[in-house]
């Protein structure tokens, strides 16, 4: 059977059908799988506000602390603590943060960075 | 030991059922076989089935055809009362839900190409429901919503034009075996 025998089985409405079932794919996936992403990074030092950045591009920010300076590196999309002097390096250690709400906590150095968007999983933390 | 006096004498339409759903089971056991990356995402063949009966003899025998395919499949499978038969059985009934409605579209434009897809629709939607109720209580279930339904579009347009072809061959041998009076 040829492609062309088989596209005369559709009719006009099976094509409207087919593109409704589309548009719902393309709806859930805006809805259900952009939530999580960033649109900006709220950098915090001794509690409070350092930087607000957005991620459009790269770039470094020093944030100094009283251990010294904790260097966070921003890229489109998404950030990390690059260098911290903290003594167990946990914020170091978490790596790329690339959802809404993911937080990269330095508690020695009292830095912190933040991820903000729509969808975040918290409102807030405390510590 | 006397005769029993109850005889059920099965129907025409009786022996058409049953060889359909015995088509419509064999098409679940085999696709049980088939590998699949996602819990979920299945082609659905037995479905086949479904819109033929659907096409040729209507909404009763296919709602007969499709749930003896549930109950006599999961039973096959060792599935019977298990979570995936709650599961097939409740894409099942909201599938032929809206089949029922389908069939009523104009058929000038409505093949069954859109009954496919319309009742692959149904069936994801009733069993997500029914997993979120169930036996995921968590949003979390819908985060694969995208997967599913683009798996309905696919094996929806597949699975109808499967139908839609042999409905064609069907009508087609029907014609040879009855040839005009003169």
């Amino acid at each position: 059977m040829t492609l062309g025998a088989w596209l005369h089985l559709i009719r006009p409405g099976d094509v409207l059908v087919a593109l409704a079932g589309l548009a719902v794919c393309v709806q859930t996936v805006l809805l259900l799988w952009q939530g999580g992403a960033p649109d900006g990074v709220v950098v915090r030092a001794g509690g409070k506000v350092f930087a607000e950045l957005d991620l459009s591009r790269r770039r470094i920010v020093e944030v100094p602390g009283p251990l010294g300076l904790t260097r966070i590196e921003i890229e489109p999309g998404r950030a990390r603590v690059a260098a911290d002097p903290g003594p167990r390096q946990y914020c170091v250690r978490q790596g790329w943060l690339s959802r809404a709400g993911a937080v990269a906590i330095c508690a020695p150095n009292q830095v912190s960075l933040t991820l903000t968007g729509r969808g975040a999983d918290y409102d807030a933390l405390n510590y | 030991m006397t005769r029993s006096t109850i005889e059920l004498v099965p129907s025409v339409e009786d022996h058409r059922i049953a060889r359909h759903a015995a088509a419509a089971i064999v098409l679940t056991v085999a696709e049980a076989a088939i590998p699949l990356p996602l819990p979920g995402v299945k082609p659905g063949l037995a479905n086949i089935v479904t819109l033929i009966v659907l096409a040729r003899w209507g909404w009763r025998e296919a709602v007969w055809v499709a749930l003896l395919r549930v109950f006599a499949g999961s039973l096959l499978l060792g599935q019977f009362l298990a979570p995936g038969f709650f599961l097939s059985l409740s894409g099942a009934i909201a599938s032929l839900v809206v089949l029922g409605l389908a069939v009523h579209l104009p058929r000038r434009w409505f093949g069954p190409v859109s009954h496919s897809i319309l009742a692959a629709f149904a069936h994801i939607g009733a069993q997500l429901v029914v997993a979120r109720l169930w036996l995921v209580p968590h949003d979390g279930v819908f985060y694969l919503t995208p997967v599913f339904s683009a798996a309905a579009v696919v094996f929806g347009l597949v699975n109808g034009l499967v139908a839609a072809r042999l409905l064609v061959e069907l009508a087609a041998a029907e014609r040879a075996a009855t040839p005009p009076r003169a």
